[in-house]
């Protein structure tokens, strides 16, 4: 039990050093072209602009307002609770300074399923 | 390199704890509320003096500061300073002019905004001018930018070191009007769904891409502004409808009753600091 407890500890550290190396097995289910789209998608000023709040991958001077998407795979195990923050990060956090993407249609349901494969590469 | 992340944790824990933001704005006096907006920002950067936040985003970053400082020294707005003082000395048709209006003086910054008991409502600097404009039978002039923002140029460097001292009137209106314009500002708009206070208050420092948030106290001294990115001078309204379709909302007409509320609640926040406008922005 206990040496089960550890590993997954280890794993954990492991998966949150190697990540943004592309060194950890792919993800599961997510093709190239959805992450192509999640990363444009994130990226784009006038869809997700996550780069104005969040480091992220390899985008160009992001801001600092949130925290930085890295090892989003090992932090966020529920691919659920991943999508649920872009949705509506307002659930988690009422006084959040983060948009509610999906819950104000700024992005489609397609799109926020395109970005979490993608951040699930991070 | 990105570790300086971790910090700010302490800064989320901070955010919780706007008050203003929690409370209904009839709550709380403009004197109460003077005093925990000033203390928020005086808390969260100790050192800065009081009327360094006139210098907006510059007030907290050393490097953007110097770079600033250097534009200064030969300011963009120059001519428009002189080409507001031309208009300033110009005669109307009627051979009054703007020094009829406004007691001889252009030194006027420091009596805007005020609360009109009359007419029950706020009266600014802009609206002035373009209600002594109107009174003399002249047209009225554009509120963005333009001869209006250069006649508020020349008026507010005669007016630089006046101290901010907006009077809230202990009167049923007048205080309607305040709690609008502060409502305003803490309200969530746009499809982004934040407020100002979101932006200039709790990520006030902070970097939205490659851009540091200027903090809310003091953001009424240095109208009219050169921005870099405009290519000209705008005022305060302008930038109010910038930050509104920043987060994708629908900006208001400038002088609206919405925005001069605003600007009253905003200038009242910024009191005892000096004005220095106008001023050089990136
Ligand atoms: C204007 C600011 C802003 C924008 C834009 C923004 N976020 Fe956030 N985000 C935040 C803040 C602030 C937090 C911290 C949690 C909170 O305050 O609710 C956060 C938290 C998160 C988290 C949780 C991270 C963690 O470590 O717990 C994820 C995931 C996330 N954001 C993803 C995104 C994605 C994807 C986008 C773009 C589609 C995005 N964010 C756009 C401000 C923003
Ligand atoms: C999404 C973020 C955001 C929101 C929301 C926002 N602003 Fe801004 N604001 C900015 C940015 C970015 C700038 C330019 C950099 C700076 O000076 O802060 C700015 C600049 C300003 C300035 C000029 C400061 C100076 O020194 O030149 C004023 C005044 C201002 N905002 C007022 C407001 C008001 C009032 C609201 C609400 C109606 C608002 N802002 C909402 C992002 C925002």
């Amino acid at each position: 039990m206990r040496n089960t407890a550890k590993l997954a500890t280890t794993a954990l550290t492991l998966a949150a050093l190697f990540a943004g190396t592309s060194m950890l097995p792919g993800v599961a289910g997510a093709d190239d072209a959805s992450i192509t789209k999640g990363k444009e998608v994130a990226y784009d000023r006038k869809k997700g602009n996550c780069l104005a709040c969040h480091m992220m991958g390899d985008g160009a001077s992001p801001g600092d307002i949130g925290p930085p998407l890295v090892a989003m795979q090992a932090r966020f195990p529920d691919r659920a609770k991943l999508r649920a923050q872009i949705w509506d990060p307002m659930v988690n956090n009422p006084g959040t300074r983060m948009p509610a993407f999906g819950k104000y249609q700024a992005l489609s349901d397609s799109e926020i399923d395109a970005i979490v494969d993608y951040l699930y590469t991070l | 390199m990105k570790f300086k992340f971790l910090a700010l944790a302490a800064i989320y824990a901070l955010s919780a704890s706007v008050v203003m933001a929690d409370k209904k704005a009839t709550d709380t006096t403009p004197a109460e509320d003077l005093k925990v907006y000033r203390d928020y920002f005086q808390k969260r950067f100790p050192g800065i003096p009081l009327d360094e936040y006139a210098n907006g985003a510059y007030a907290l970053d050393a490097v953007a500061r110097d770079n600033w400082l250097a534009i200064e020294e030969f300011p963009p707005y120059e001519p428009m300073i002189e080409a507001g003082e031309a208009l300033w000395n110009t005669s109307f048709a009627n051979g009054k002019n703007f020094a009829s209006c406004f007691s001889g003086d252009p030194a006027q910054r420091q009596n805007f905004p005020y609360w009109d008991a009359k007419r029950k409502m706020v009266v600014t600097m802009e609206l002035a001018i373009n209600e002594c404009l109107e009174s003399n039978g002249e047209k009225p002039m554009g509120y963005n930018k333009g001869k209006i923002a250069d006649l508020a140029a020349y008026m507010a460097y005669q007016s630089r070191g006046q101290k901010t001292n907006v009077e809230i009137p202990d009167d049923a209106d007048a205080m309607k009007a305040y709690n609008a314009g502060k409502s305003y500002y803490f309200t969530r708009r746009g499809q982004l769904n934040f407020s100002c206070a979101h932006c200039h208050m709790e990520s006030a420092g902070q970097h939205i891409r490659s851009e540091l948030l200027s903090p809310a106290l003091g953001h009424t001294t240095g109208w009219p502004v050169y921005r870099a990115k405009w290519g000209e001078l705008g005022t305060l309204h302008r930038r109010f409808g910038g930050c509104n379709e920043q987060v994708r909302a629908k900006k208001l007409k400038p002088q609206s009753e919405e925005y001069r509320d605003l600007e009253f609640f905003l200038t009242h926040m910024s009191n005892g600091i000096e004005y220095n406008g106008p001023s050089a922005r990136k």
